[in-house]
């Protein structure tokens, strides 16, 4: 089997998502010789134009440099992929997109001609076609290391999609909503992350992003009954994924 | 005479956290311009922060920083817990630190297998560092590994982990867990005490240079998250103080602010505490250090994969102290009530001091925010290293020679570029 070619791109980010291969031990050093990497700059591999048959993105388009190399980065991949809250729907930082006016950078900085930034953040998605989404603020080591076993193995990928309140049944976690009373955003929010919030006894803040066919309305008539005021159930919605469609408004 | 200008680009830096470039030129008369550049795109966390409850605070920044989440938590819930007057007694602190030391051994060993040593032993990356150590690579990420186990104990992920909130932790663990965990720490524990040694051989280039180093002291423990803020030049400030002796400045070459101590750069990070706080570490790791020939204070910036090491020995070793004592808590967190004001935290992520401020309405609410990250004030300082550093070695020496030293300057710092870059309130600089 030749080995597949790889390459790493960060955009507009914390650099948390690579750390899912970074912190993946001793099968770091399997996955790094199981491929051959061709740009990973925090890893030491530097190559940004290589031509790749998979490239990961992690971070958001916001900057007018960003727009133009998250193209090359597509002309350059067969196949990409977007890691993480940030690539796949614009991450904590659209938040601007709905509360700056498009001026922080302007009011704030010293100097803010020197300052290169959009007014909004926005996925990869919004820029270039994206073959596969890997979810999760942070995604985490399994599933970069299933997606990276898929493409070796020449099957497709899969990500479950059913939302987070059946993990937790799973898990036999008891549900905070329930029985605590805690705006918790389970129902409305993609599994993936192992229920990690409920289990520690407090509410999921939605990492993962909205699930299928979500009953907003519902949801947010359900925290409203737990005492909620408006403001409060909007912030709950607009917190690592608010630039998706369902969670504004 | 006329001599030759160079021009020295690198314009992405590989085995760094975040996006940075530097630009050398050199002339006539030496080194003419210096930058190094961050390019990090703003993020505008403190703008994020604004309006949001304090509840929400550390969820929001441990979002900055993929590698040192922890640190941003425990200097923003210190800051709002100072500012309700919170007492949140002794677990509460001795879990914390087991969390941060946590973090510690995670980031600084990441670093010095990862990000350092393949500059040390003339390699691209670890991946071919791998092929010829396999060992010292296997053992630098099993304890990296280690330092995760720790931070998901209390955090339910390494990676902005979910677990920390004001007041306390969401969770208790459960003591099985713990005992469990402690055992590993110890097996691991000749694993570390290796590691000092391995840094210690290391054919470090010997180049001292004069600084001021910064960072929190305690008379009593190593300091992580208590005590105050001192300098090598004697000075000492409580957290609430920083702004008056460090001021931030926007330079137009970086979207990091360079922060300076009295309109001079210094040092943040593993090397300015251990030396500042030499007296402070365990028994156990003065004498390994001892053994290894190895002085501190030092001048040596390159003595800074020592200092990472020989923490990673005395968070293993604090660690293992507390968990063996461990025992479950009535509460894991204690009630807080919001009071309007201003409140300041510091504490000391890996690769420094971790500065903030945040005032708060009657509602428990942020009307604002600063944070002062560690790479933006080790920022001149790098300059300035990169700047001693080149001169030393020969500014005749070829380029691709030049390149290389200045990148392993830089990478030193262990900076992290997406820290920052951040919005800062106005300071105006004009030209």
């Amino acid at each position: 089997m030749t080995k597949p070619s790889i390459a790493v791109h960060k955009f507009s980010s914390c650099d948390g998502c690579q750390l899912a291969f970074l912190n993946l031990e001793h099968d770091l050093l399997s996955v790094l010789n199981a491929v051959d990497c061709r740009h990973f700059a925090e890893a030491g591999m530097v190559d940004e134009d290589a031509r790749v048959d998979v490239a990961f993105v992690e971070g958001s388009i916001s900057t007018p440099q960003e727009m133009a190399r998250i193209k090359r980065v597509r002309a350059n991949s067969a196949y990409l992929v977007t890691m993480g809250a940030c690539a796949t729907s614009g991450g904590i930082q659209a938040l601007r997109n709905i509360y700056s006016d498009g001026n922080w950078a302007a009011s704030v900085y010293a100097q803010p001609d020197h300052i290169s930034s959009l007014a909004s953040s926005t996925p990869i998605a919004e820029h270039v076609r994206v073959d596969f989404e890997l979810w999760g603020c942070p995604v985490n080591s399994f599933q970069v290391l299933a997606l990276v076993n898929s493409l070796r193995l020449g099957v497709a990928p899969y990500e479950p999609r059913d939302k987070l309140c059946g993990e937790c049944k799973r898990q036999q976690a008891v549900c905070v909503l329930v029985t605590r009373g805690m705006p918790c955003l389970g129902p409305v929010t993609t599994t993936g992350c192992g229920a990690l919030c409920p289990r520690f006894g407090r509410d999921c803040y939605g990492c993962y992003g909205p699930g299928e066919n979500v009953n907003r309305d519902s949801m947010r008539n359900c925290f409203a009954g737990l005492g909620l005021v408006d403001d409060e159930i909007t912030r709950r919605f607009h917190f690592i994924h608010s630039h998706q469609p369902v969670l504004k408004g | 005479m006329v001599q030759k200008t160079v021009s020295i680009n690198v314009p992405m830096l590989a085995r760094v956290e975040g996006e940075g470039a530097l630009h050398i030129e050199i002339g006539a008369g030496g080194i003419e311009a210096l930058q190094l550049k961050i390019f990090e795109p703003p993020r505008f966390f403190e703008k994020l922060l604004e309006t949001r409850s304090y509840l929400e605070v550390s969820d929001v920044v441990t979002r900055i920083c993929g590698i040192c989440p922890v640190a941003y938590q425990i200097s923003a819930l210190q800051a709002l817990e100072s500012l309700f007057d919170a007492d949140v007694g002794q677990w509460v602190k001795d879990m914390r630190r087991v969390y941060y030391c946590g973090e510690w051994i995670e980031s600084h060993c990441l670093h010095m297998h990862l990000l350092a040593a393949p500059d040390f032993f003339g390699y691209p990356s670890v991946v071919e560092m791998a092929a010829d150590y396999p060992e010292i690579v296997r053992r630098g990420l099993k304890l990296q590994g280690l330092g995760n186990d720790l931070i998901k104990l209390l955090g339910a992920r390494s990676v902005n982990p979910v677990g920390a909130r004001p007041g306390g932790f969401y969770r208790a663990p459960e003591v099985a867990a713990v005992q469990a965990l402690c055992q590993k720490l110890r097996d691991a524990l000749p694993d570390a005490f290796e590691l000092v040694r391995w840094t210690a051989g290391i054919d470090l280039p010997d180049i001292a240079q004069g600084f001021t180093s910064v960072a929190l002291h305690h008379p009593e423990r190593y300091a992580i998250a208590e005590g105050n803020i001192v300098t090598s030049t004697g000075v000492t400030l409580t957290a609430a103080e920083f702004e008056q002796h460090f001021s931030e400045q926007h330079v137009p070459h970086s979207t990091a602010l360079h922060c300076l101590l009295h309109g001079q750069p210094y040092l943040v990070g593993p090397l300015a505490r251990i030396n500042l706080n030499y007296d402070q570490l365990r028994p156990e790791v003065k004498q390994l250090l001892q053994e290894c020939r190895v002085t501190f204070p030092s001048s040596n910036m390159f003595h800074s994969i020592i200092a990472r090491a020989a923490e990673v020995c005395q968070a293993l070793l604090d660690s293992i102290d507390i968990l063996q004592a461990y025992t479950l808590p009535e509460h894991p967190y204690v009630h807080l009530t919001p009071q309007a004001g201003v409140g300041y935290g510091a504490s000391e992520a890996p690769r420094g001091l971790l500065w903030h401020r945040y005032e708060i309405d009657a509602q428990g609410a942020v009307r604002q925010a600063r944070i002062v990250p560690p790479t933006s004030q080790n920022q001149a300082r790098m300059e300035q290293d990169i700047r001693l550093t080149l001169e030393a070695l020969g500014l005749e020496r070829p380029d691709h020679e030049l390149r290389l030293t200045a990148e392993k300057v830089i990478r030193n710092y262990d900076p992290c570029i997406s820290c920052a870059t951040h919005f800062l309130d106005l300071r105006v600089v004009r030209p």
